[in-house]
């Protein structure tokens, strides 16, 4: 039973991690889980507690933040100060639309999870990636739209193929991420049997010099073999067990963590948000086209805050995890590498199910 | 400790099942479309379809008429905008028109449009087009839904007219509904579909625009 405490703290820490999307974001919808029908606001409802009350609110009031920016655009077009508030607005906007679909949220998440990312990789994740998604869809319309003056309906293609590029990305570093965190795991495993089974030390200890010559894989490669190695070395670093699995300087400023990094970005980041797309087209027509330009971007910064916001917690859910369990030895160990597979494979699912279209993105226009 | 370490993995589950149920959460509608429907009527009191009037917000009419060609700036004529018509139509198809008719409880089913055009007036489309019923029902009770379960698109019906009855017989009456804010407000924080797709999604035809039409 010595495992029981620092084991259902990890719990809670990881329900946490899972209720970071909805403390941040989803406050309205799930944390009044009571109220399945979330309650309106403004129905004089006594249920509706003042936070829950103003975040839920301004949750609703997305669709006509949306719908403000088509306002402002045209205001903009007689008074040139209506521009603030176009931007003051996308930003508003983008705080509180990325958490919809097609912004990456989830799958930044569970990427800094499952890749053991710092916060600040999360946030610099969080935040190329966004800012990847404005600049595409500033060169999906200023290409197609201004320079090409292609219809509707070939934008919509163009997007298709960007989509299947940016789903299939994902899936492939899902994939990726299982193989690497599913060796870990197993390794884990193993270290475990090992911990009961003093009397394969020995043998272990051959096993984990022949390792070594594997170390030309790739970067992500070398957590799990680090952790072999300790192991084959007699338990000597038992006690950094729960230290160990950070990601070590090397990994984070080594060209294949930046690598990894890249891919991820791009695989999130490639994918133009349907309002930009939308807000960019309106803009142009209206004459605007620079306005327009402006309040992607800065959608993209209210993005990015977002993602990064539940990507530093996410972070710090598995940080803090980690240090109560490092007293915990194997069984810790092997509950975070069970986490950290259960996030790639989560990766992998995302990319597969936008892909496959089970998952409703955003439709650019079925019609 | 088994049990112990089997619950923390129970919690992790659960856990991701949260982050992944709440991805998709937070969607809004990107089109908005006011509508107005007449129900029409044969001479002998039966329905034979439904005639849609829909008219975009300005962000979608100016993105649906990118890049289409026309003669005079700032305007489009039904001609100039016939091949955006079809392809609405056509695509329209896919969404089952986001119109679903039941005739006394029963499922009543849709023929390919026909008469459809579009209308471009101060900035924004209008697409006029007629729902034949594959055929005509005499019913004492219909209902007409319209929405979209995935919540892309809101419908709406417009301030004027919204409702009106061609050639009924005098006894008809019509009555409409909107969708509860309520429901509106869920669906705008939880994409349908993806619960429909997990099989839960019972919810969505409370989003629905309804028309009931007593004989």
């Amino acid at each position: 039973m010595r495992f029981s405490r620092p084991l259902m703290i990890l719990a809670v820490m990881l329900a946490m991690f899972g209720l970071a999307d909805i403390v941040l974001v989803d406050a309205a919808g799930h944390a009044q889980g009571a109220n399945p029908f979330g309650g309106n606001p403004f129905g004089g409802s006594a249920a509706a507690a003042p936070p829950d009350g103003i975040v839920g609110w301004l949750l609703a009031k997305q669709a006509e933040f949306y719908r403000g920016l088509s306002t402002l655009i045209r205001q903009a077009r007689t008074d040139g100060t209506a521009v603030w508030g176009l931007l003051g607005l996308s930003f508003l906007y983008g705080i509180f639309h990325a958490a919809g679909p097609g912004h990456g949220k989830a799958v930044i998440s569970s990427y800094v999870i499952a890749n053991d990312e710092t916060w600040r990789r999360g946030v610099a994740l969080s935040f190329a990636s966004a800012f990847l998604q404005a600049l595409v869809a500033v060169a999906v319309v200023g290409i197609a739209a201004v320079l090409l003056g292609v219809t509707a309906a070939r934008m919509n293609d163009a997007v298709r193929i960007i989509e299947i590029v940016s789903y299939g990305l994902i899936a492939l570093i899902g994939l990726r991420l299982m193989w690497v965190k599913g060796r870990g795991l197993v390794s884990a495993l193993r270290d475990r049997n090992h911990e009961n089974h003093a009397h394969a030390h020995h043998d272990h200890e051959h096993h984990g010099h022949g390792h070594d010559g594997h170390h030309h894989h790739d970067h992500a490669h070398v957590h799990s073999h680090h952790d072999h190695g300790h192991d084959s070395h007699g338990h000597r670093h038992d006690d950094h067990c729960g230290h160990s699995h950070g990601p070590e300087p090397k990994d984070l400023a080594g060209p294949g963590g930046w690598r990894r990094g890249l891919a991820a970005i791009f695989a999130v980041g490639l994918r133009p948000c349907s309002g930009a797309i939308l807000v960019l087209v309106f803009a142009f027509a209206q004459g605007l086209f620079w306005a327009g330009v402006a309040s992607a971007f800065i959608m993209g910064f209210g993005t990015a805050l977002t993602v990064a916001a539940i990507a530093v917690f996410a972070v710090g859910a598995k940080g803090l995890a980690m240090r109560l369990l490092g007293h915990s030895g194997g069984s810790g160990v092997l509950v975070l590498r069970g986490v950290e597979l259960l996030a790639a494979v989560l990766v992998f699912l995302f990319g597969l199910a936008l892909l496959m279209g089970y998952m409703a993105n955003e439709r650019l226009m079925g019609f | 400790m088994v049990s112990s370490l089997s619950r923390a993995f129970a919690a992790a589950v659960a856990a991701f099942a949260c982050a992944f149920a709440a991805a998709p959460a937070q969607a809004h509608p990107h089109v908005f479309v006011k509508m107005a429907s007449e129900l029409v009527y044969a001479p002998d009191g039966s329905v034979t379809g439904v005639r849609h009037a829909w008219t975009f917000d300005d962000m979608f009419s100016a993105y649906a008429t990118q890049g289409l060609d026309q003669k005079e700036k700032g305007r489009f004529t039904r001609e100039e905008l016939a091949p955006l018509a079809e392809i609405n139509v056509t695509s329209l198809k896919e969404y089952d028109f986001f119109t679903f008719a039941k005739a006394d409880g029963r499922t009543a089913l849709f023929d390919p449009p026909v008469d459809y055009w579009l209308d471009y007036t101060d900035e924004v489309l209008t697409l006029h087009y007629t729902l034949p019923l594959k055929k005509a029902v005499k019913a004492k009770a219909l209902e007409l839904e319209v929405y979209d379960p995935s919540y892309f698109v809101e419908f709406s019906f417009r301030e004027k007219d919204p409702v009106a009855l061609v050639g009924a017989p005098a006894q008809c009456k019509a009555t409409m509904a909107k969708p509860p804010e309520a429901e509106l407000n869920k669906a705008r924080r939880l994409s349908e579909a993806f619960f429909d797709q997990l099989g839960a999604g019972t919810v969505d035809a409370q989003l629905a625009n309804r028309i009931s039409v007593a004989c």
